[in-house]
């Protein structure tokens, strides 16, 4: 069974400049300049290239119930209509251990609502109607995602890759200032070609990048502290050392092969480092803007990069995540404006065994 | 047909449909007892060890031999590409003239064998000689060897040679760094690897390729070699390509030049005036000799005197009026493929060149760059499609990286599905571009000088056309090919180690549990 969740909101603010959709004074705002929800609209062209391929368990209405046309097999989840985002989260609670795939129509919050409830008990699958969407789960157009979970749910060993759910903080945004954090990982189909954004071709997942990890790993100096970063890449990297399990969001510690901090926070790292000879700091590269330092990794501070020494810190990007980056070009923006200076310039990337990618860091 | 197609490309878009056959696999059109050929029973006088001889009859077809050519045929006649107009950028699609095929095929090269006396072989190797020298000629180096089977294995051959060239230096434990750049063909870094350094890429930058900053930035104790291809497949010529060879250089590494695109640039410069070590012509692309699925190609490898000691074995070289084969070569790095390499490909090329002559490869050099420019303004009036580096106004030699995102934003359509459309109009399939791409939804065409004026239109008119189509009726388009051999090709078995197939018994026991 395919799960369908519209979020009728999404998109809105988009087109009324209003960078998003989220609060209900936005929306308010974006209606009163005569913005039109497009969400539904994208899910009938995504359902239309469904085809019926299955049964769906949707919400009532513009929650997903519009969007289907006659004679589909259709289950409608009976619930009070909130008109806010508890609709897209009692909708996808719904539907936990009873659909193979949602399919959703939004944008990045519409997503972060959906992992919030489903993390990577369900894949998801996104319709792209909504402002924002740097997640990795968007298919390229209603249509591609249509036919996209018809072929998934059809095949018996369908296969999924982890996905990061990133949004960007809206109020930040609205006053000129980018700033993307990683909420979540999911699982969503995997299939480059369904995929937005596929611009590198070739699957997803760590690829190459693993076997970069696995020499790194083996490389680890006995008496150096590693300061590892969040997101994906680093959460691979964390699950071949022993020791506390690795976080995902987080920045972890890790000495003589095992995890021996999770999740530390600034205060944790510098009083680390304190009694440590040396130390390394391993990072990858978050979400679409390629940021290096200053965006969901803040607790690797001024203080902290000082302490291990700019000329330790090692960086691993997949080269089709790097190609995405157009020019190659990484930020940070670590708070401290003359560390930002110094830390700009040409930098290797590990991109796979013995393979590196040198790109620009701009401060 | 929503947008007509333009008038002088109606008649021939109309006459075309590729054949249709419901061909089984040959392994299911037997029929016990049926024979192409009668042969003699073998009888007694068997001379063969007992080991070796079968216990049961093989597995083969049983069919006759006119059944055999039909099926063949059917076959031949659904195969896609090189039937209609193929413009497969990177690869240099050019004529293969048929008289290279007569002159391989006769006796005096289709029955020597390389293990004969080198007095039994003087007119194959005076080929080689002469050939080297026309390459010689060409790139400024001063020994070619023909063993390679292929670019990359060419690409190999150099990484091979680096390895030697500081193992002789006793520096090879501290060069252990092959510099290229993510425009460089993909295998120059995978045989850089393949033979045991660590691969360093540089991006792209603004002017469309890597400052001289960032080459600064790597360079150094470490760095064997520096591996690259210029102009790159987004049709863009390093103007610091010197200054780039001179620090790598000064820093103790070769320099290797993938003269993968050399087309356009044929007779216009030699890769040694530049600096350059060493390079590598593809002989089955830019010198008219057929390609063929990973096999019968020719990587021919060119370097100076200072390298030629660690060329594979064995050189063949001239010795007063007559020709030695060199294998006495102590510093060689031996082998990259048995004997002497495709001999029939090398008797190709070496014809075509000299058809060719100085001033025909000059013309063809030109004739290719400005194909390429009259193709690029006029697909950069086509609605939809966009160039790679749009910002920069250098000239693009032979060949120009587009893209189709914006049609594919419009209207889901793909460069995949646009291309699956082009093929109902006899255009072979598009090259997109190497990986990791660069550039959304991309394509890269490349006319060489072998396509005519009505050919380059007519495709652009088929693109153009099929991209009207998208905007006015996708799904005709991403349902394509409606007029092919076969339809879409569904890929998903050939990722799946259970599906896959490569022999019958394995399609037998896989697919269809016997």
């Amino acid at each position: 069974m395919l799960g369908l969740i519209v979020n009728p909101m999404a998109g809105l603010g988009g087109p009324a400049g209003l960078n998003g959709s989220d609060g209900a004074d936005i929306l308010a705002r974006a209606l009163a300049r005569g913005a039109r929800p497009g969400s539904v609209p994208r899910a009938i062209r995504a359902m239309r290239a469904f085809a019926g391929a299955c049964p769906i368990l949707t919400g009532p209405g513009s929650l997903g119930a519009d969007a289907i046309a006659d004679g589909a097999t259709v289950e409608v989840v009976a619930m009070t209509v909130a008109d806010d985002a508890s609709d897209t989260r009692r909708l996808a609670e719904a539907m936990k251990g009873r659909v193979g795939l949602i399919l959703f129509a939004g944008g990045d919050g519409t997503a972060r609502d959906i992992a919030g409830v489903v993390g990577e008990e369900v894949p998801i699958l996104g319709i792209p109607a909504g402002v924002k969407m740097h997640s990795a789960i968007f298919a390229r157009n209603p249509e591609s995602a249509g036919r996209g979970a018809a072929e998934f749910l059809k095949t018996d060993r369908a296969r999924t890759q982890r996905a990061e759910v990133l949004d960007i903080d809206e109020a930040a945004r609205r006053e000129g200032r980018l700033s993307t954090s990683l909420y979540g990982v999911v699982r969503t189909p995997d299939a480059a070609q369904v995929l937005q954004g596929a611009k590198a071709g070739g699957g997803g997942g760590l690829g190459e990048l693993d076997a970069a990890l696995g020499i790194y790993v083996a490389g680890m100096e006995p008496d150096t502290l590693y300061l590892l970063g969040p997101g994906t890449t680093m959460a691979a990297l964390k699950a071949r050392l022993s020791g506390h399990e690795g976080s995902l969001l987080g920045v972890d510690v890790a000495r003589g092969g095992e995890i021996v901090a999770a999740n530390a926070s600034e205060r944790d790292l510098v009083a680390l480092l304190e009694g440590a000879p040396r130390a390394r700091i391993a990072l990858s590269v978050v979400g679409g803007q390629g940021f290096l330092l200053g965006r969901g990794n803040q607790q690797i501070s001024p203080r902290v990069l000082r302490k291990v020494g700019l000329k330790n810190i090692d960086v691993f990007c997949a080269s089709e995540k790097l190609a995405r980056l157009s020019p190659a070009v990484l930020s940070v923006d670590t708070g401290d404006s003359r560390l930002d200076a110094e830390l700009a310039g040409y930098r290797p990337v590990m991109t796979g065994a013995n393979k590196s990618q040198v790109v620009r860091i701009a401060a | 047909m929503n947008a007509p197609i333009k008038t002088r490309s109606k008649a021939r878009f109309e006459g075309y449909h590729a054949a249709r056959w419901a061909e089984p696999v040959v392994m299911e059109m037997c029929c016990e007892g049926r024979r192409g050929a009668m042969f003699p029973p073998a009888g007694t006088d068997v001379r063969l060890p007992a080991g070796a001889m079968r216990k049961k009859a093989p597995q083969l077809p049983q069919m006759t031999e006119h059944d055999v050519l039909r099926h063949y045929l059917h076959l031949s006649q659904m195969t896609l590409g090189m039937m209609g107009v193929s413009l497969f950028g990177t690869c240099t699609m050019k004529y293969n003239p048929r008289i290279g095929e007569k002159v391989v095929a006769g006796k005096n090269l289709a029955e020597v064998h390389p293990l004969q006396h080198p007095d039994t072989l003087q007119g194959i190797m005076e080929i080689y000689a002469n050939f080297s020298d026309i390459l010689c000629e060409l790139s400024g180096m001063d020994q070619f060897v023909f063993q390679a089977g292929g670019g990359a294995d060419a690409a190999y051959t150099h990484a091979c040679l680096t390895r030697a060239y500081h193992a002789s230096r006793g520096e090879l434990e501290q060069r252990d760094q092959i510099i290229t750049t993510i425009q460089t063909h993909p295998c120059s870094p995978a045989t850089a690897n393949t033979a045991g350094f660590e691969v360093i890429t540089l991006s792209l930058e603004e002017n469309g390729y890597p400052s001289l900053e960032q080459l600064k930035s790597v360079v150094g104790p470490r760095t064997a070699a520096l591996m690259v291809n210029n102009p790159d497949d987004m049709g863009i010529y390093n103007p610091d390509i010197k200054e780039w060879v001179r620090i790598v250089h000064e820093a103790g590494g070769l320099c290797f030049y993938d003269h993968a695109n050399f087309n356009g640039v044929m007779t216009r410069l030699r890769a040694r005036e530049l600096g350059f070590d060493a390079c590598m012509y593809m002989l089955h692309k830019t010198f008219g000799a057929p390609k063929g699925g990973g096999g019968p190609a020719v990587g021919a490898y060119g370097c100076s005197k200072e390298l030629e000691p660690f060329l594979p074995s064995p050189l063949v070289k001239r010795e007063g009026d007559r020709f030695v084969l060199d294998e006495d070569r102590p510093l060689s790095v031996g082998k990259i493929r048995e004997f002497w390499g495709n001999a029939p490909q090398v008797v190709k090329a070496y014809a075509w060149a000299l058809a060719m002559g100085a001033e025909g490869l000059r013309e063809a050099a030109d004739i290719s760059v400005l194909a390429n420019n009259y193709m690029d303004k006029r697909l950069g009036e086509v609605k939809g499609v966009t160039r790679s580096n749009p910002g920069i106004d250098a000239w693009r030699m032979e060949m120009t990286r587009h893209s189709l995102e914006t049609v594919t934003r419009d209207t889901g359509c793909t460069v995949v599905d646009i291309s699956n459309r082009m093929t109902d109009f006899g255009i072979d399939a598009l090259w997109l571009s190497h990986e990791p791409w660069l550039v959304a939804e991309p394509f890269t065409p490349e006319a060489g000088e072998l396509w005519s004026k009505e050919d380059i239109d007519y495709w652009i008119d088929v693109m153009e056309h099929v991209i009207h189509e998208a905007y006015a009726d996708p799904d005709m388009v991403k349902t394509a090919p409606h007029k092919g051999a076969i339809h879409q090709l569904k890929g998903a078995s050939l990722e799946d180690p259970e599906r896959w197939a490569t022999t019958w018994r394995a399609h037998r026991r896989k697919n269809l549990g016997v």
